[in-house]
């Protein structure tokens, strides 16, 4: 089993570090992983995408040209990855920043109100109006439920392990936006 | 040991902080900063190591000159364009005959170029990395663990030739995470166990010269020749590569690093696609192992050499197997990193001709046989 998954969206919505909880889970559950960013000259509001790889065997290429599956968590993620998705792959994108449909007809495509959701949990935090911050995480789960490379407690382990000690009170939020997001994906072989 | 989770140029850090490295000297650069970064955190809990980021890469050399001499454990690191305000620096530690280790994640180039993962510093790298007739020892990684445990070792073998060793990584090694086993920390090397030609202070003792000039002719020459015997001692001894399927391959490539580790995945999907595609990786580019390369030359049809350049190591390749297989180059320039597909087809290409029909030697760009980039590609735009 070989799974190449992109992960894309602007700066600051959590691209890399989900893909970097990805890489964790796989780690800790014995699968060999590569995580790998782009790096250009980025900013908060531009683009960051990386490509996690994860596989029962050592990785050669640490990147793909056709990735199995994608999230994009803005609306030029979609345009850009749309077209690059393997035949019969995966795309998931957050249907609360991209109002247009998906073209191709060959993939599997989850449409996921990230934000919208975010925003619930994160107010149910803060007493306020909520934010996105949790928005990665539940494309997250999205993509570990429709898929069979990891079990989604291997990511909540990685979650509990590797969220920066100063976001610990978002933990459990961060669960709740795993499970909300893999609640709104079918696995694969369903 | 349990596995951790390491970006490439943090895990080098390390690797070095657990050698025992004493000192480091840098400047920042991208795609190489986080070294520097790690080391600027790290070191200072280390009571008598010293971190210094010096005011160019310049000063930074100079700095690693100094601490050599002294017989102290040191590490510098830098990206391309770095690396090239360095080699007066790096000429001297070599003519002085004092250990040193150096990191490069080459970037794109020439001159400025970008900070994208490339493998344009083969020829200064093994060939040139300074003025004078030396060659320092150029151990290149495919993954984050061969980094850390090249350079783990590095500074051994640095001190038993005293010579400068390069780990020659590129922007995609130190840039990605992958698991990594670190290796157990040693402690500092102690006062007795320092070289005995360092320069520690000459009290109660003769005094000790390290220089690099010799005014005279013949004795220059006799510094030279001993210098040179030395080289070809670690030509004998300190040949490193990994190879793939090799053993009934009809088509070998040959690549290093980040393609290296690339062309693996291109023989998996060949050897399932029923050709008998191999795979040699070389670890150490100098020296370079043309033997071994040679005895499979004898019995392989075709060689493809796949690099990140416009054809660096092929020429080696070509003077390794001296003509006794067509030697064919694929390469990505300004920083394109080659994916698997593309490398397929070129192996398809091969494959799909009588042996040999490919292979014209008036075809040569004289960097070896150019492959035309193709156009439109959608990865020119920054996909990594």
């Amino acid at each position: 089993m070989q799974l190449e998954i992109v992960i894309s969206g602007f700066g600051g919505q959590g691209a890399l570090f989900a893909g970097q909880l990805l890489a964790y889970a796989g780690m800790d559950n014995d699968k060999h992983v590569t995580w790998i960013p782009s790096y250009g000259p980025e900013m908060r509001g531009g683009t960051a995408n990386c490509t996690v790889v994860v596989s029962d065997d050592p990785i050669g290429s640490p990147l793909v040209r056709q990735p199995a599956a994608v999230i994009a968590l803005n609306l030029p993620s979609v345009d850009k990855y749309e077209g690059l998705v393997k035949p019969g792959g995966l795309l998931i994108y957050n249907s609360s920043l991209v109002e247009r449909p998906v073209y191709r007809s060959d993939l599997r495509v989850i449409a996921v109100p990230a934000n919208d959701i975010s925003q619930e949990e994160t107010s149910a935090v803060t007493g306020d109006a909520g934010d996105p911050r949790l928005a990665n995480v539940v494309m997250l789960g999205a993509l570990v439920q429709a898929t069979d490379v990891l079990p989604l407690e291997a990511i909540e382990a990685a979650l509990a392990a590797h969220l920066p000690q100063r976001h610990m009170r978002w933990l459990e939020p961060n669960r709740i936006a795993l499970r909300r997001g893999a609640a709104l994906a079918t696995p694969e072989t369903a | 040991m349990a596995k951790e989770l390491w970006k490439g140029n943090e895990a080098i850090a390390e690797a070095a902080l657990r050698a025992g490295v004493e000192a480091y000297f840098g400047y920042p650069i991208t795609p190489q900063t986080e070294l520097l970064e790690y080391m600027a955190r790290e070191i200072p809990k280390y009571p008598g190591r010293v971190f210094l980021q010096a005011e160019s890469e310049l000063a930074a050399v100079n700095m690693v000159y100094g601490a050599a001499c002294a017989g102290v454990r040191v590490l510098s690191s830098s990206s391309s364009p770095g690396i090239s305000l360095m080699t007066e620096g790096l000429s001297y530690i070599a003519g002085t005959e004092v250990p040193a280790v150096l990191v490069d994640i080459m970037r794109g180039g020439p001159g400025l170029g970008n900070i994208m993962p490339s493998q344009g510093d083969y020829f200064q790298m093994t060939k040139s990395l300074g003025h004078g007739d030396f060659h320092p020892i150029v151990l290149a990684p495919s993954t984050v663990q061969e980094a850390v445990d090249l350079t783990y070792g590095a500074f051994e073998l640095a001190e038993t030739y005293r010579t400068v060793v390069v780990i020659l990584a590129d922007g995609a090694i130190g840039q990605m995470m992958e698991p990594v086993v670190m290796p157990p920390a040693r402690p500092v090397m102690t006062e007795e166990e320092r070289a005995d030609w360092a320069l520690r202070g000459a009290k109660d003792r003769e005094r000790r010269i390290l220089t690099s000039l010799h005014m005279n002719a013949e004795g220059l020459e006799r510094m030279n020749l001993g210098l040179q015997s030395k080289l070809a001692r670690i030509q004998r001894n300190e040949l490193r590569w990994q190879e793939t399927m090799t053993d009934d391959a009809e088509v070998l490539m040959v690549a290093f690093g980040t393609a290296g580790r690339i062309c693996s995945s291109v023989v998996q999907s060949a050897r399932r696609a029923g050709l008998k595609v191999g795979l040699l990786r070389p670890i150490s580019l100098w020296p370079f192992p043309e033997q071994r390369l040679l005895e499979l030359a004898e019995r392989v049809q075709q060689i493809l050499v796949v690099e990140m350049n416009a054809g660096q190591m092929v020429l080696d390749v070509k003077a390794a197997v001296a003509g006794r297989a067509p030697v064919h180059f694929y390469g990505r320039l300004g920083g394109v990193v080659p994916l698997p597909d593309e490398i397929s087809q070129q192996i398809d290409k091969l494959v799909s001709q009588p042996a040999g029909a490919g292979y014209k030697t008036g075809a040569s760009n004289g960097f070896g046989h150019a492959t035309v980039v193709p156009a439109g590609d959608a990865r020119a735009e920054g996909r990594i």
